[in-house]
């Protein structure tokens, strides 16, 4: 078990590794000059651009400029955004807190009532499981933005509820700020999940050793949980958990639609005003959670399955 | 004194007949053998002692166990006797293991369920598995099913079903997945254990000299109907319905070598497709008319028309 984390802490190394060339050398390509954009909307003079090019280290070579980066990166300093005049650290510091607290609050959505419909589904008979479907259908298809725009309608602006924007301030308002823009970034997650669990708790019903836990005469509650769910589970905790790490990257249209200051929106701002320093250390970020929130589910998954530890050795 | 009786028991699936006049009664602690070819019906009889039928499946006659008849028992009631009364051993140990939990957790569910507490529900589980010659108990316990082979899987099935100490125990091939070598291994445990504790067997096998040498009568099953039934020490000598002979003639040891094996003509009959009259007449090399129009009743050992006639 020690090895098999050990080797997927490997594989998050790696992949981050990889990451971050990629990241780096995609904005190196990128057109646009970022010491024109750097000097301000006016003419600059050769002097002033000169100047601009030293101290961001743009006329070095490629490997001096990425290993220039990494090396800020590593200690902690991945340098100062050129738009705002302020250190990275500090602009991602102010608005992580909020954009964890939205990721929190729309998983705790998406895993309690999609799990919770997709059980539900499976095991509710017929005109149950045809109405879930139905809703989770919607759900899938409505993109995060178009629910968005439903949710302010009718519960901000018809019913006032909620408000329309803003972050809030002290953890009740937040929740109460953050509440739609949860809602509609998990909508066609949860629709997702809840067809996954549906799926998977269906083809452990089906299964033989379900069938035989029932000819042993356990009662069905017990069947459910510790024959059926538990063996669902896994599957299910995968697609989850590439749900979660995924909402960190699609806060950014929430984010955007209620005005909420967070990750995801610096993300878009930046990347619209070519802000490379913020842009390439916020993707790398991203790239980071996500490698290792799955490997999390990885190893939470070898917890539940134990045939998946020999697998990997095999 | 009976202990399971089935009654003009027919099943049937929407208009698909499964089972259509089985009659049978099992004595507490005897063993009594189905044979058949495959679709004759030999699960669905096993499992409707526990209920365990297809969802939609319509049920008439009865199978009583203990004298009740199992189709008015209620849930509880039905729960009850599956847990205490009866136990299955199925064909498949490995799909019929819960692959992700403990062999200790599989062998003590039921007893827990049943408010033994943890450590009391494990000693009995070691001591079960120390029965059925499983060694190093304590070790098995925690290990999980794709850390056993099939043979040793199939033994801790048959330790489970031994731990609540039911009075029936119902074994649909438990052999047919494994090894040849294990084979006979987990037949003679099963045997050794339920003759000790005179638990009583309904067995279900392809392999008529199997079920010869462990059971005490054969049911012979076809289309879902019982043909035949005849104590298994004269099954050689007196079967006398056409398809058990058949079947005992298609056995490969009744070839000398190099020959072709003998086997019994024309295609399996399905409850289905089965003719008004006899279920093997299409198959029978001594059918008359008579077969093709009318049922034959079972008259003392068989259903069929030519007891007298065929020799």
């Amino acid at each position: 078990m020690i090895g098999f984390v050990l080797r997927k802490l490997a594989g998050v190394v790696a992949t981050v590794a990889v990451a971050s060339l990629v990241i780096f050398g995609a904005l190196y390509l990128a057109p646009g000059d970022p010491a024109s954009l750097l000097a301000g909307g006016q003419q600059p003079s050769p002097e002033a651009l000169a100047e601009i090019r030293e101290r961001y280290h743009l006329d070095d070579p490629f490997p001096v400029r990425y290993r220039h980066w990494l090396t800020g990166l590593l200690s902690g300093d991945p340098g100062a955004s050129m738009v705002w005049k302020e250190p990275v650290t500090a602009l991602i510091g102010a608005r992580i807190g909020t954009t964890m607290l939205l990721v929190a609050y729309a998983s705790l959505v998406i895993l309690t009532v999609g799990v919770t419909a997709g059980v539900v589904a499976a095991v509710g008979g017929r005109k149950v499981d045809q109405a879930l479907t139905v809703i989770t259908t919607v759900l899938m298809a409505a993109p995060a933005f178009v629910a968005a725009i439903l949710l302010i309608w009718v519960f901000a602006t018809t019913l006032s509820w909620f408000p329309v924007y803003g972050s809030g301030s002290g953890f009740v308002d937040r929740i109460h700020h953050l509440t739609l823009p949860a809602l509609a970034l998990s909508g066609g997650y949860l629709a997702y999940v809840s067809r996954i669990t549906r799926t998977e708790v269906r083809a452990e019903l089906a299964s033989d050793h379900v069938a035989a836990a029932r000819a042993r005469g356990l009662p069905r509650w017990t069947v459910l949980r510790r024959h059926v769910l538990r063996n669902a589970a896994p599957p299910v905790v995968a697609v989850s958990g590439v749900t979660v790490a995924g909402l960190f990257a699609a806060t950014a249209v929430a984010e955007q639609a209620f005005g909420v200051s967070g990750l995801g929106s610096l993300l878009v701002q930046s990347a619209a005003r070519q802000d490379l320093v913020v842009v390439q250390a916020l993707s790398l970020l991203l790239v980071t959670v996500f490698v290792v929130v799955n490997m999390l589910v990885d190893v939470l998954n070898a917890v539940l399955d134990p045939r998946l530890v020999r697998e990997g050795v095999a | 004194m009976t202990l399971l009786e089935f009654e003009n028991l027919r099943v049937s699936l929407g208009d698909r007949p499964i089972l259509r006049n089985v009659t049978l009664s099992v004595a507490a602690g005897e063993a009594v053998g189905l044979v058949g070819e495959s679709g004759s019906g030999k699960s669905m009889t096993v499992r409707s002692v526990v209920r365990l039928l297809p969802e939609g499946a319509a049920v008439t006659g009865a199978v009583r166990f203990e004298g009740a008849d199992i189709a008015s028992l209620g849930a509880a009631g039905l729960r009850r006797m599956r847990s205490r009364d009866v136990a299955m051993v199925f064909q498949d140990p490995r799909a019929v293991v819960n692959p992700v939990r403990t062999v200790g957790d599989f062998l003590t569910e039921v007893l827990r369920d049943q408010g033994v507490n943890r450590a009391d529900a494990l000693r009995k589980a070691a001591g079960s598995l120390s029965e059925v010659g499983v060694d190093d108990a304590s070790r098995r316990l925690a290990q999980r099913p794709y850390e056993l082979s099939g043979g040793l899987l199939q033994r801790v099935v048959i330790a489970a079903a031994l731990l609540t100490e039911p009075k029936l125990i119902l074994a649909d091939e438990p052999t047919t997945a494994l090894d040849v070598t294990t084979q006979e291994e987990v037949v003679a445990i099963l045997d050794e254990q339920r003759r000790r504790r005179s638990v009583a067997l309904m067995f279900i096998t392809h392999d008529l000299e199997l079920a010869a040498a462990v059971c005490d009568r054969i049911a012979v099953m076809y289309a879902g109907e019982i043909v035949e039934i005849l104590p298994a020490d004269r099954l050689h000598t007196e079967a006398r319905h056409p398809y058990t002979r058949a079947l005992l003639g298609s056995r490969p040891g009744t070839v000398p070598p190099g020959q072709r094996l003998r086997t019994v003509p024309g295609v399996p009959q399905s409850a289905l497709t089965a003719p008004p009259g006899c279920v093997f007449a299409d198959r029978c090399p001594h059918a008359e008319d008579r077969c093709r129009d009318t049922r034959p009743a079972f008259r003392g050992s068989a259903a069929c028309h030519l007891l007298e006639e065929v020799r």
